[in-house]
């Protein structure tokens, strides 16, 4: 809705439009004041999520929109291997012709569709429908398998359903203690801090574990500083002092939950003094985490990607949950497990069809009901719809072979995929690449076709926040000329595909189909609407009717399992896929930095925030700075068994000795993914982004010349 | 895959950890556990916390990951040649590949008198009140005398004997420790490590008789006390012996698999009969024979890879001895006593505190340490150790814990 405000009391009254910030899971709602030159990023204090606060991406989000720094009109690739600008028409023509043509040659699953999750619902949504019908493909799937895949397969494994938050983030400050696993939330989504912070005032404590000593960590009442690849067997150690303490919630076990005798076993097999040794947390420590924890009325765990990103993800974060059941800290006020989500819409994106085993609102591409129901909605037969096909990296790694087509929407894999040298190779192998986006990211440079995409502020849509709150990013201005929303692309596409019919253009029928695809399923978002969005400062599915009020919380009376009862994790600790040897001697962990977003292809766009961060650099402790003879920006050549990386020394003693990290968002020489390992979880078909074995040593120096540069501007930001 | 029938003859620690992590990695793997004590598997490593009745004793078992366990089924022969073990109960089992996992023995101190004496003599059974500590059962029955003793006395005072020690005494008993070397723990500390345990053990009530052996027993067929031989007599219905344990090899030696001190095993942990493999306590690995629980479980994780079709290898574990007995904390790691001239040692001693703290450095590398009372820094510590790490040059940094709050 637009509405007029006071903007700020020395301006003049300008129309502000109620929107929600284009980066991460948090959404923070902000208004978009026009007027002036361009549009201003204003405050919406009455949100409740952020309640008016926003980061320094939020503040700067208007910068993206800004000419200069994005594409306004399609690029197409000529016969001299050139980019040049090129009329709409003929850039569909090419793409629908690119791809039918992968198809007829190698069969239908040849295309396939790699999504985002930053893409709003309505094109999540679409982009499957997409994929299954106009391509009819089976090989969709998104950047959110980077993302929380592994908490979500952990949540449907204990409690029947994957929702990031079971309960509004502002909970957290009211909780008795908050255990934050892998999280650097003071960084990745500032605004969320007050909640522990609000916690702490409110007399509760907070325990955050973590192999680096983060702004988060330093607020913490207790940090545990455990080896990359270890929170699983430090999971089970609570356990273990939990039971041993006495602590088992015995009367929640018996009434609400199952699995707990397999549970026991695990965690005695994990005994504390054996745990100490894995994780190298000591026992004393574990034991006061327990206290605090064990000893609240209530308590929260949350993870983020630290243990989620791992090879064995998903168990990490199914023993994490056993500890909340072990302590009936699930299923009630103020207690339970969460996933704090990263992407902005990662919690929408996963739910509606991106996803390569799943049909919008969580539906199963290997159910026959499910299918049945939304081929029903698409008015096809079910037997039409393709069945499951290669997740995320599996897909990537398949380009040139299985699959030699590929059309790319809000998404960066060559800055953020795991091993990403060989990911870029892949899709350079590729006879025909696709990709849709605001800028000219990495990827889009490999492309065939560039189709310039509208962005946040120039069109309407929906996201759903970590609290599993769908919410209305509204339009506050119009596309420039030339750029094109990605439902216009589709729409234009599904046509060339002989799909004339079923891909609105307009985001409000696109939501209305989605209501109709998801009614009755888990995310069940029938009773949702933009007015009801609007007016009820969002909605919380599951809400399958209009007059039904939605769900703040999940669990208060039931688990989502068919027997309502949450369920144990047997899982058992087992060491990351590689580990620290003679050759490559120190363990490697890659995060985020509070002034960049993902592979940056939005916010190194940005001035202010590359002011901020300019680039790469790799933090080492100063015993090994020492033992390394290397100081503060030197350049560092950082190598695993999968490449090689140059940036900047951080000396800080906020690192183990025996990691180094590095942050993911920019490509190039610094680019940290081109040393993560693509072992994958098993179940989630996660990645292992959070640890491999790297050797590290100063640059070569016909390398310093950039490099240099780039550390002296990382010297000079910090 | 393991299309293959893989017997496991013992059915304790490493051979629970062995099943669990081939199941995880071929959930087809067809493996039995052919235990001879009457309980699945459980975790020795929680006895102390079984007597002082921190857990119920069945409520130590460990996951095996659906392997088959049969319980109370000793293993009385392997036939290496046929492939074939035969069982107390008169039957045989086949097997493709075999594992030895019988772990260890208590070791019975010299200690005359130690048996009933109204009508067997020496060799009968341990008299009333004499109780070995190693088993779940020993550690059941240990629990259930409790309330009935009024003095206890615990031989040996080694990390098993400390530990038991320390339970009994939390159970509310007077306990004395009789120990043979001069200090307390003497393979893993210090004189003033082990001075400064026992000084927290008798703040929990401990008494500790160092450089003292157990002659005899008092007693006919119930203890009643402990002659030693400085001609001390120590009063005890309840008299615990912790002196050590040995491999338990007489299977595998009876079967003409290679034996030294433990089942002989090399970087595959194959004995030197083919399909033949050992790990645990039982083992001797590059002449070590360990006897932790954590080498168990490294060389359980690397077998179990192989079965798999990997290609893990074990190299070896290095030693730590850690002890937590309710409030007394105590971890050691490597050779402890430096050689003047070759070694540097740092010691940081906190008598008030009760903490004690020492490295022993050769060059930059830590050669062993010692924490005692404050173990802010063990996980530094040992990595450091474990991975043969170069110290900092001021090591002091691997003493004093820096940073945010652990």
């Amino acid at each position: 809705m637009t509405r007029t405000v006071e903007a700020a009391p020395q301006e003049q009254r300008a129309a502000v439009t109620e929107t929600h910030c284009p980066y991460c899971a948090l959404q923070c709602g902000m208004g978009l004041a026009s007027g002036g030159v361009g549009l201003r990023v204003v405050e919406r204090p009455e949100f409740p999520v952020n309640r008016g606060a926003l980061c320094g991406k939020g503040r700067t989000a208007a910068e993206v929109l800004r000419a200069g720094v994005r594409l306004s009109a399609p690029l197409v690739r000529g016969a001299d291997g050139v980019l040049r600008e090129a009329g709409w028409d003929e850039a569909l023509d090419r793409v629908a012709a690119g791809l039918s043509g992968v198809q007829a040659r190698f069969g239908r699953d040849a295309a396939g569709v790699f999504g985002g999750g930053g893409l709003t619902n309505e094109k999540a949504y679409l982009l499957g429908k997409f994929a299954r019908i106009a391509l009819r493909t089976k090989n969709i799937d998104y950047n959110g398998r980077f993302c929380m895949s592994s908490a979500a397969a952990a949540h449907r494994k204990a409690f029947g359903i994957d929702r990031g938050l079971p309960f509004p983030l502002a909970d957290v400050a009211g909780t008795g203690c908050a255990i934050v696993v892998g999280s650097n939330l003071a960084d990745t989504m500032p605004p969320a801090l007050r909640y522990l912070t609000e916690l702490r005032d409110n007399g509760g404590s907070l325990v955050v574990v973590d192999p680096r000593r983060t702004r988060t960590a330093e607020q913490a009442t207790l940090h545990l500083q455990p080896v990359p690849g270890t929170d699983l067997a430090l999971a089970l150690g609570l356990l273990h002092l939990v039971i041993a303490g006495g602590y088992v919630d015995e009367e929640f076990v018996a009434a609400r939950t199952s699995g707990f005798e397999a549970a026991r076993a695990a965690a005695m097999a994990h005994w504390p003094e054996l745990v100490e040794r894995i994780t190298g947390v000591p026992v004393p420590s574990m034991r006061r985490a327990v206290e605090l924890f064990a000893g609240a009325a209530s308590g929260m765990v949350l993870t983020a990607r630290g243990p989620e990103q791992q090879s064995k993800g998903t168990d990490t974060v199914g023993a994490w949950i056993n500890l909340c059941l072990a302590t009936g800290k699930a299923g009630r006020r103020y207690s339970g497990y969460g996933c704090l989500t990263g992407q902005g819409n990662g919690q929408g994106g996963r739910e509606h069809g991106q996803k390569a085993d799943q049909l919008p609102g969580y539906r199963s591409l290997v159910d026959p009901a499910d299918r049945a129901h939304v081929a029903g909605v698409w008015g096809v037969d079910p037997e039409e719809l393709p069945g499951p096909g290669l997740s995320a990296y599996e897909l990537l790694d398949a380009l040139g072979s299985e699959v030699r087509g590929l059309l790319v929407m809000g998404s960066n894999p060559v800055v953020s995929a795991p091993r990403a040298a060989h990911v870029t190779e892949r899709l350079e192998s590729l006879d025909f690449l696709a990709v849709c986006d605001v800028v000219l990211s990495e990827t889009a440079l490999l492309a065939d076709v560039v189709l310039p995409s509208a962005q946040w502020a120039e069109e309407t849509g929906t996201t759903t926040n970590l609290e599993g709150r769908v919410i209305l990013r509204q339009a506050a201005v119009k596309p420039p000329p030339g750029v094109r929303t990605d439902l216009e692309t589709l729409h234009g596409l599904a046509a060339r595909l002989g799909r004339p019919a079923g891909f609105p253009v307009e985001p409000e029928a696109v939501f209305a189909e989605l209501r109709a695809a998801t009614a009755g399923a888990q995310a069940d978002y029938a009773g949702i609407s933009y007015e009801r969005i609007r007016r009820e400062d969002g909605v919380f599915w599951p809400c399958p009717a209009e007059d039904h009020a939605g769900t703040p919380r999940l669990f208060l009376d039931r688990f989502a399992t068919p027997d309502g009862r949450a369920r144990f994790a047997e899982v058992a600790h087992r060491p990351a896929a590689e580990l620290p040897d003679a050759e490559y001697p120190l363990y490697l962990t890659t995060g985020r930095v509070l002034a960049q977003y993902q592979s940056g292809a939005q916010t190194r766009r940005v001035a202010e925030l590359n002011r901020a961060a300019p680039g790469p650099f790799v933090e080492v402790h100063p015993l090994l700075a020492r033992r390394l003879g290397v100081a503060e920006g030197d350049a560092l050549a950082v190598t695993s068994r999968r490449g090689r990386a140059v940036a900047p020394a951080r000396v800080t003693e906020a690192i183990r000795p025996d990691t180094v990290f590095m942050p993911f968002h920019w490509g190039g020489e610094g680019r940290a993914n081109s040393l993560t390992n693509p072992a994958l979880d098993p179940t989630s078909r996660m990645p292992e982004f959070k640890v491999c074995a790297v050797r590290v040593e100063r640059a070569e120096a016909e390398a310093g010349a950039p490099v240099a540069a780039a550390a002296a501007a990382a010297g000079s930001a910090l | 895959m393991t299309a293959r029938r893989i017997a496991v003859v013992g059915a304790g620690m490493a051979a629970a950890r062995l099943a669990s992590q081939v199941l995880v990695r071929d959930a087809g793997a067809e493996i039995t556990l052919f235990g001879d004590e009457p309980q699945a598997p459980y975790n020795r490593a929680l006895l102390a916390d079984v007597l002082t009745g921190r857990f119920a004793p069945d409520a130590v078992r460990l996951p095996t990951g659906g392997a088959r366990v049969r319980t109370g089924c000793e293993v009385v022969d392997v036939d290496v040649a046929g492939r074939t073990l035969r069982l107390a109960d008169g039957t045989a089992a086949g097997y493709d590949t075999l594992v030895f996992a019988t772990g260890s023995n208590p070791v019975l101190p010299p200690i005359r008198n130690l048996h009933c004496t109204s009508n067997t003599g020496e060799g009968g059974e341990l008299k009333q009140g004499v109780h070995a500590f190693r088993t779940l059962a020993d550690g059941s029955r240990l629990a259930a005398a409790v309330p009935e003793a009024r003095r206890a006395v615990v031989v040996g005072g080694g990390v098993l004997g400390v530990s038991a020690a320390r339970a009994l005494a939390a159970r509310g008993l007077p306990v004395e420790v009789v120990h043979q070397a001069p200090y307390l723990m003497e393979r893993h500390l210090d004189e003033a490590a082990g001075d400064a345990l026992r000084r927290a053990l008798g703040a929990l009530g401990v008494e500790v008789y160092a450089e003292n052996r157990a002659k005899s027993l008092f007693g006919t067929d119930r203890a009643e006390g402990v002659a030693l031989a400085n001609g001390y007599r120590l009063d005890a219905d309840l008299v615990v012996l912790a002196c050590g344990v040995r491999p338990r090899v007489g299977l595998a030696r009876a079967a003409g698999v290679e034996v030294g001190t433990g089942i002989v095993v090399d970087d595959r942990l194959a004995t030197s009969a083919p399909d033949v493999f050992a790990i645990g306590d039982c083992t001797e690995h590059r002449g070590s024979v360990h006897g932790l629980a954590g080498a168990a479980w490294e060389q359980a994780d690397v077998l179990a890879d192989r079965l798999c079709g990997g290609g893990a290898v074990y190299s070896g574990s290095r030693t730590f001895a850690r002890l937590t007995a309710g409030p007394v904390e105590v971890a050691a790691f490597g050779d402890v006593d430096a050689v003047p001239g070759l070694h540097d040692v740092i010691r940081l001693a906190d008598p008030t505190r009760g903490s004690y703290k020492k490295l022993v450095l050769h060059g930059d590398r830590l050669v062993g340490g010692i924490l005692v009372g404050d173990l802010a820094t063990v996980g530094a510590l040992t990595h450091a150790y474990e991975r043969d790490e170069a110290v900092p040059e001021d090591p002091l940094h691997l003493l004093i814990a820096q940073g945010a709050p652990q």
